[in-house]
């Protein structure tokens, strides 16, 4: 089937806690590394698992677009995706603070009356904001149902998908019929937790996302990469929410290391009075 | 007219006490407010919703609305504070809240602020704090929009109280199905089954981590015995298959903010920090001085684990 998966780049995931405040009061992530927020990387390897068959990861037996909204600078995130197995990428060009999830929202809705996928796969929320929004209102302006929190996933011969959605304390499975959006949890990367059409059930991934081989990134410097205009797409790019100022949370002060077992639980009976 | 539209959430028919973390910011942010029950069969949820102070308990009553689907959902929530003239629609932050309220803004061409943990209002203008970079950050945001659509964080909007009287009740007609409606369906629900209280309601909480191996429960259940806790985990405790999926506390699994907060074996990744750094009292148990969850613990304990966990049980249910 025809996938778009819409992606986004991030500082450094792994480090966001060493952001600092800009003199203007907000986010200064300078020094940080500019990665693919992680849970886009597993909606690209659920497109690409849902494209091939599991024994034979070189044959693509469908097609996957990335798409990310994002100055020239995300470039290399978009060409290592196509290094990765994305077959074709967009970037709509767009600087971060032009943008909200709404009219992410509704540019993704025109991409994908041009583009015309069967699903579209999204991180459950980005790594920065983790606003957790943009696929339920893409869904909602395409009329199209959607899964969130997808934990697992399952091709009904690529007409339906069941989805295995993590709520609090339990697993709500729903069936949706394409095309559909979906967004993922970290978990859809377990060894069995998509099953395509074309994959023996009995088929088991490595764990996690799968990295490009060098081969695959010289190839992908030919894959094609277009660019397009935010406003050529939607007509009206007025935000609806806006940041104003950032605030660092107190930092929570390392308390006191305890000698023993009988000291740590003479403190919590005492000092802190919770047991 | 003006206001707020709180929107339930129920579980197997009974009112979720996130539905309370909702009504809280309604009070909050002032002015009336009216609860909306959707579901089939609400009757009851709905009566016991009357008892906290809104101007009315609304009730979309109808087959259709069995299941907790955005799909379905959405249109009447949708349609109800379009006909109520309601200009702020708040739901809890639960995968419930999450789900849905993005939807709802969407079709109200609302502005949406996500996952708040405080509001304020200065000179009319109202503005959302939320939570973000993995907790490093708190952004506040304005809307735009006169229709605003916010879900809450539980751990900061303290469920409210019934304040007595009783609101009247009145049912609310469905919205017309979206073509949506007719391409989801649901399939069926698989609880865990843990006879413990619920993470995101505990008052204490034992959170373990990769280093347990295959004793997992073995370790932890005896301590969560002890203190009456729920159990978590880090997310590479559950990654390698030791924890279940549904145990996990941190970004991408669930925020926590007990009166304790036990982890055990877990050395303090960032994204597990997200999901519980609001606890009360932190206790760390790790036998690696330099682990990072000692940052933040109250009370440290550098220790083997398997050693100092069995001792910890023993001393907590010893007399006196």
């Amino acid at each position: 089937m025809k996938i778009l998966v819409a992606v986004k780049r991030v500082a450094d995931p792994d480090n966001l806690n060493k952001i600092k405040l800009s003199a203007q009061g907000k986010v200064d992530a300078t020094g940080l590394e500019p990665k693919a927020s992680p849970y886009d990387e597993y909606a690209l390897e659920t497109a690409l698992r849902l494209n091939e068959n599991g024994a034979n990861t070189k044959a693509r037996l469908g097609e996957t677009v990335v798409v990310t909204f994002a100055p020239k600078e995300a470039e290399p995130m978009l060409r290592a995706m196509l290094g990765t197995g994305a077959d074709r990428a967009i970037r709509v060009d767009a600087k971060d603070d032009a943008l909200d999830g709404d009219l992410v929202a509704r540019g993704l809705a025109a991409v994908v009356a041009r583009e015309k996928p069967d699903l579209v796969l999204l991180g459950y929320q980005q790594a920065e904001s983790e606003s957790n929004e943009v696929g339920q209102m893409l869904a909602e302006y395409l009329g199209w149902p959607q899964a969130t929190f997808a934990g697992s996933v399952k091709s009904e011969d690529d007409k339906a998908l069941v989805v295995g959605r993590e709520i609090e304390g339990a697993t709500a499975q729903v069936r949706v019929t394409l095309p559909a959006v979906v967004t993922v949890l970290d978990k859809i990367v377990h060894p069995r937790s998509v099953q395509s059409r074309h994959t023996a059930a009995t088929h088991a991934y490595p764990d996690g996302v799968r990295f490009a081989a060098l081969m695959a990134i010289m190839a992908a410097k030919k894959k094609p990469l277009v660019e397009l205009v935010l406003a050529d797409l939607v007509p009206d790019v007025a935000l609806k929410v806006t940041y104003g100022t950032v605030e660092l949370p107190p930092r929570r002060a390392a308390g006191v290391k305890v000698k023993d077992v009988k000291e740590l639980v003479s403190k919590l009976k005492t000092e802190a009075k919770v047991i | 007219m003006g206001g707020t539209l709180v929107v339930a959430e129920l579980g197997d028919g009974q009112v979720k006490r996130s539905t309370h973390s909702a009504i809280t910011f309604a009070r909050e942010v002032g002015g009336p407010y009216s609860i909306l029950v959707l579901g089939d069969g609400v009757a009851a949820p709905a009566k016991e919703l009357s008892a906290f102070g809104a101007q009315k308990v609304l009730v979309a009553d109808d087959p259709s609305l069995a299941h907790a689907l955005a799909e379905r959902f959405a249109p009447t929530v949708a349609q109800v504070a379009r006909q109520g003239g309601w200009d702020t629609v708040v739901v809890a932050a639960t995968t419930f809240g999450k789900d849905l309220a993005p939807r709802v803004a969407a079709k109200l061409s609302a502005g949406y602020a996500p996952d708040v943990d405080r509001v304020k209002v200065e000179g009319g203008k109202r503005s959302y704090r939320r939570p973000q970079y993995a907790g490093n950050a708190l952004g506040w945001l304005e809307i735009a929009t006169a229709t605003q659509v916010v879900s809450v964080r539980q751990t900061e909007f303290v469920a409210a109280e019934p304040s007595g009287g009783i609101s009247p009740v009145e049912s609310v007609a469905k919205a017309a199905d979206d073509p949506a409606a007719a391409r989801v369906e649901f399939v069926r629900v698989e609880a865990g089954t843990s006879e413990r209280p619920d993470l995101g309601e505990a008052r204490v909480v034992v959170s373990g981590g990769r280093s347990l191996k295959e004793q997992f429960k073995q370790v932890l259940e005896p301590l969560a015995d002890a203190l009456g806790a729920a159990i978590g985990a880090s997310r590479a405790a559950c990654d390698a298959g030791y924890a279940a999926p549904e145990l996990q506390v941190g970004q991408t699994g669930r925020t926590v903010a007990p009166q304790l907060y036990v982890a055990v074996g877990i050395s303090g990744a960032i994204q597990h920090i997200a999901g519980m750094k609001s606890s009360k009292y932190i206790v760390a148990i790790n036998k690696d001085p330099d682990a990072p969850i000692f940052q933040i613990a109250d009370y440290g304990l550098v220790a083997d684990l398997f050693v100092a966990v069995p001792e910890l049980v023993k001393e907590l249910k010893a007399p006196g």
